[in-house]
C-alpha cells in the first residue's frame, strides 16, 4: 500500500538504509534499521541487508521517529519576505527535523481566500517540508466578516485561525464555529483579549511592575479560552487552543477535556522553557505573544503536555527582521524562532520524566492527527501522510535524534532569514541527526542536502 | 568600589556607590556657591543629551551641569532631527557617538530604551534621565541629596558629616501614581538601600500590578500614614500617560489622595514635603502646601546641577576614592 500518490517536488530516490538506531513507535521504542524506498517505508527490521545502490544513514545511538509537524509556522510570505519565506522556513523546519508544517494566515495580504492560499500551497511544492496552510476566520483578520471558508475547506484547508489576534466579538465567534461545524474543519484560537491585554508588553506580574513595562494579565488569555469552551459547549464544534501559557488556561482546557469537550491544544517551546524573567535586559528577543509568564505557569504548561491536557507542542516560529527587532522593547513586534530548537528542548525540558514515544507523539501524531494531515490527500492543499507511526508501507517522513548531541545555537547560522531567537549562544542537550522526506534524505547529520 | 559603567538604574551604585554621589555632589555645592561657578574637571570631554521626550528642569540641570564642569555640551532636539526622518534609536545613537561623544544622556518615554542604548554605546558612557514608567535614578538622588540637607540643617552640621546614617530608620511615604512613577521606582530603591523604611499610598488603580520583591508596605489609608512619615514625596498624577483614566475624576483623586490644606495638619512637624516637579497645584498638592517651608521643590530643583555634577564627574573621570573633585 503505497501512500505516496502526490509527485509533485518528488523525484525518485535512491533507496535509503537508516542503520543502527532505535526506532519510535507509539507504544516504545525498539532497535530496528529501516529501509525506504519509492518514498515509503519497505522494511522495519533489527538488521538489513542493504542493496548495493542504497544510501546508508548512520543512525546509532539515534531515536528514529515519524518526521515532527508544527501546527504554528509564520513562514512570512506573501508580505514579509525579509524576515522570512516559504523556501527559507521550510528548510529551518527541515534542520529542525520536520517534514510538515502549517504555515499561518497572518501574512499581507492574510490567507483569507483561496487565491492567497494556492500562491502559498505552491511555494511549497518542492520545499524541504511539506506545507499546509491555515486559513484565516474573518476575512483579512480584522474580526468584522466571515472568511470564505468553503472555499478554503475545497483546496483542503483544514486549519482556520486570526492567529495574531484572537476573534474578540463573541457573538462572531459563535457563528463561525457553526459555519465551521458543517464544513468539518477545525477553528483555532489565538486567546487574548484585547481589552484586557491593550498595550501590554511582556507578561504583567512582578517583573512588568519593577521593570516598567505594561503588563499582559494571565485573565486575558484566560478569558478567550473560558469564553470559547463554553461556545464549544454551545455549538458542539471542536476548537484548537493555540499556544496555551498560563497555568489558569491548562486547569480550564483539562476541565473542558474531562467533560468531553471537543477541544485539543498546543503548547510552545519557549513556555516550557523560558520565564518572564528573562526581560530583565529589556532585550526585545524576549518580546512574545503570548507572552513568557512567570515559573508556575511553565510548570503548569510541562504538567498540561504530561498528563495529556495539551496534545501537541508547537513552535509558533515567528521570525521578524534585526531592523524590527532592533528597537525599545515595547516598540518590537512579539515572536520567537523556534523551528531549528523545538526538539532538542522538548528533548531537555520533558526527556526526564517522559518516555522518548510520547514526545515524539506530542510532535508528530498529535499535531498531524489535528491537522488532518495523516492520511495522504491529493487535493491541491495534499500531502503525504504524515505523523507515523513507521511501518511497512508508511509515508517515509523520518525525524532521526541523537540525544546524546548537543545543539548549540548560533543565531547567524540558522536557516531562517531572521536571527530572532531567544537561545543565542545556549547548549541544549539532544540534535536533529536527519530528515528524511517522502523518501528524500533533505538534512543529512544537521546539513541541508539541497 | 568599582565604578559603575552606566547610570540606568540606582541599583547600579549600591549603597556605596550612592553615598559617594551624595558626597561629591555636597563638594560640587559648594562650587555652585563661587562667583564664578565652574571647575576645569571634563575639560575636552563631551557630553550629549539625546531627549526623546519633552523635559524642562532635567535636560537644562544635565546641560548646565555639564557646562560647570567644563565639558562640551551637544544637545539633539529630537523634534529637529533625522529621528523624526525614521531614523531608528540605534542608528541615532551610533550616529551622535560616531561624533566621539563621551557621554550620552538619554531621555526616552520606553521603558529599558537606555539599556539598549548602553549596549549599543561602544565607548560612551549613558546616563538614565528618565525612561518611561521605569526609573529616573538623577532624580532620586537629588531628593535623598535634598533630604540629608534639610536634616542637616536642622542640626547645624554639614551634610557630609551626617553620611548616609541619617536615613537609616527614615520614614518616606510615597503618594500617588506609583504605577506609572519612574520617579517612585528610583526613589524605592534609593531609600531602601540607604535603610529608610519606604511606605506606598495612592489608589489601587495606581499601584504596580504586582509589588512582589519590593521593599515597602502600602499604606492602606492615607491619612493614617501621613502621621507616621519623615518625608512625603508627592507625584504627579501623569496624565499624559493616559493616568487620567485610572480615576473617576482629578477632583476625586485629589480628594482621596491629594495633599490638601487639611491634610496638611495630619504631618508631623518636622516632616519634609518632596515633589519630582513639574507639579500641578490643586490636583496633588495644594497651593498653600507647595508654598510651605516644610516644602524642599525648589531647593531640589537648585541640588539637581550638584547631583548631576557628580554623576558625570563620577562616570567620566573621578576617582570613586573620596578625592576632591573640584581639581
Amino acid at each position: 500500500m503505497a501512500d505516496v500518490t502526490r509527485t509533485e517536488g518528488t523525484t525518485p530516490h535512491a533507496p535509503v538504509v537508516i542503520r543502527g538506531g532505535s526506532v519510535v513507535g507509539p507504544e516504545g521504542f525498539r532497535r530496528a534499521d529501516v529501509a525506504l524506498a519509492g518514498g515509503v517505508v519497505v522494511a522495519v527490521e533489527e538488521t538489513i541487508a542493504a542493496p548495493s545502490d542504497a544510501r546508508l544513514l548512520d543512525a546509532r545511538g539515534c531515536l528514529v521517529g515519524p518526521g515532527l509537524v508544527d501546527l504554528h509556522t509564520h513562514l512570512r510570505q506573501p508580505g514579509r519576505e525579509e524576515a522570512e519565506t516559504v523556501e527559507s522556513g521550510a528548510r529551518a523546519a527541515a534542520l529542525g527535523g520536520y517534514t510538515a508544517l502549517v504555515a499561518m494566515p497572518n501574512t499581507e495580504p492574510a490567507i483569507d481566500s483561496a487565491g492567497v492560499a494556492r500562491d502559498v500551497l505552491v511555494l511549497g511544492r518542492g520545499a524541504l517540508a511539506e506545507v499546509a496552510v491555515a486559513g484565516s476566520i474573518t476575512v483579512g483578520r480584522a474580526g468584522k466578516a466571515l472568511a470564505p471558508m468553503g472555499e478554503l475547506a475545497a483546496l483542503g484547508v483544514h486549519i482556520f485561525t486570526d492567529d495574531g489576534a484572537g476573534v474578540q466579538d463573541g457573538a462572531l465567534m459563535r457563528r463561525a464555529l457553526d459555519y465551521a461545524k458543517g464544513l468539518g474543519v477545525t477553528l483555532a484560537q489565538h486567546c487574548e483579549d484585547d481589552c484586557l491585554s491593550g498595550g501590554g508588553a511582556m507578561h504583567e506580574g512582578c517583573w512588568s511592575s519593577r521593570l516598567g513595562l505594561p503588563g499582559i494579565p494571565a485573565a486575558a488569555e484566560e478569558s478567550m479560552v473560558a469564553r470559547d469552551i463554553q461556545l464549544v459547549r454551545l455549538t458542539g464544534a471542536p476548537v484548537h487552543f493555540l499556544h496555551l501559557s498560563t497555568a489558569g488556561s491548562v486547569e480550564l482546557v483539562r476541565q473542558a477535556k474531562r467533560e468531553g469537550l471537543p477541544v485539543t491544544a498546543e503548547a510552545a517551546p519557549h513556555h516550557m522553557l523560558l520565564t518572564h524573567a528573562e526581560v530583565a535586559g529589556y532585550d526585545p528577543v524576549f518580546k512574545v505573544n503570548p507572552p513568557l509568564r512567570a515559573e508556575s505557569d511553565v510548570i503548569a504548561v510541562i504538567e498540561g503536555l504530561r498528563d495529556g491536557t495539551i496534545d501537541a507542542i508547537a513552535t509558533d516560529h515567528a521570525p521578524h527582521a534585526p531592523e524590527s527587532k532592533d528597537v525599545p522593547f515595547d516598540q518590537a513586534p512579539p515572536g520567537m524562532l523556534g523551528l531549528q530548537t523545538a526538539l532538542p528542548i522538548a528533548w531537555q525540558v520533558l526527556s526526564p520524566t517522559l518516555a522518548p514515544e510520547r514526545i515524539f507523539a506530542l510532535m508528530s501524531a498529535a499535531p498531524a492527527a489535528i491537522a488532518r494531515l495523516t492520511r495522504t490527500d491529493p487535493r491541491p492543499a495534499g500531502h503525504s501522510a504524515q505523523g507515523g507511526p513507521l511501518e511497512v508501507g508508511a509515508a517515509a517522513n523520518i525525524c532521526v535524534f541523537d540525544p546524546s548531541a548537543t545543539t548549540v545555537v548560533d543565531p547567524t547560522r540558522l536557516a531562517s532569514r531572521s536571527r530572532n531567537t531567544p537561545y543565542a549562544g545556549r547548549t541544549f542537550t539532544g540534535a536533529v541527526r536527519h530528515t528524511i522526506l517522502r523518501g528524500e534524505p533533505v538534512v543529512i547529520d544537521a546539513v541541508a542536502q539541497r | 568600589m568599582t565604578r559603575p559603567q552606566h547610570l540606568l538604574s540606582v541599583a547600579d551604585l549600591g549603597v556605596d556607590g550612592i553615598a559617594e554621589v551624595l558626597r561629591v555632589a555636597e563638594s560640587f555645592a559648594e562650587v555652585e556657591r563661587r562667583s564664578v561657578p565652574k571647575v576645569p574637571t571634563l575639560r575636552g570631554k563631551v557630553v550629549a543629551t539625546l531627549f526623546f521626550e519633552e523635559s524642562t528642569r532635567t535636560r537644562l540641570s544635565f546641560e548646565t551641569a555639564a557646562k560647570r564642569l567644563s565639558a562640551d555640551v551637544l544637545s539633539l532636539a529630537v523634534a529637529s532631527s533625522s529621528v523624526k526622518k525614521g531614523e531608528s534609536l540605534r542608528d541615532t545613537v551610533e550616529t551622535v557617538e560616531a561624533l566621539g561623544i563621551d557621554a550620552l544622556i538619554i531621555r526616552h518615554s520606553s521603558s529599558g530604551a537606555p539599556h539598549q542604548v548602553a549596549r549599543w554605546a561602544t565607548r560612551a558612557r549613558v546616563v538614565n534621565a528618565g525612561d518611561g514608567w521605569h526609573e529616573h535614578p538623577t532624580q532620586a538622588l537629588i531628593d535623598c541629596f535634598t533630604v540629608r540637607q534639610v536634616l542637616a540643617e536642622r542640626k547645624g552640621a554639614a551634610p557630609e558629616d551626617l553620611g548616609i546614617d541619617c536615613f537609616e530608620g527614615l520614614r518616606i511615604l510615597i503618594v500617588g501614581d506609583i504605577r506609572h512613577s519612574r520617579v517612585a521606582r528610583s526613589e524605592v530603591l534609593a531609600y531602601s538601600e540607604l535603610g529608610a523604611t519606604v511606605t506606598l499610598a495612592g489608589p489601587g488603580s495606581l499601584l504596580p500590578a504586582s509589588l512582589e520583591g519590593w521593599p515597602v508596605t502600602v499604606a492602606p489609608d492615607l491619612d493614617a500614614a501621613l502621621g507616621d512619615a519623615d518625608v512625603v514625596s508627592l507625584l504627579r498624577l501623569q496624565a499624559e500617560r493616559g493616568s487620567g483614566s485610572f480615576v473617576p475624576s482629578l477632583r476625586e483623586y485629589t480628594a482621596g489622595w491629594g495633599l490638601t490644606n487639611r491634610r496638611v495638619e495630619l504631618l508631623r512637624e518636622d516632616a519634609i514635603v518632596t515633589h519630582p516637579g513639574p507639579m500641578v497645584r490643586g490636583v496633588e498638592i495644594a497651593s498653600d502646601v507647595a508654598d510651605l517651608p516644610r516644602s524642599v521643590i525648589t531647593q531640589q530643583v537648585t541640588n539637581g546641577v550638584a547631583v548631576r555634577m557628580a554623576i558625570l564627574f563620577l562616570l567620566l573621570g573621578g576617582e570613586w576614592s573620596g578625592a576632591d573633585p573640584r581639581g
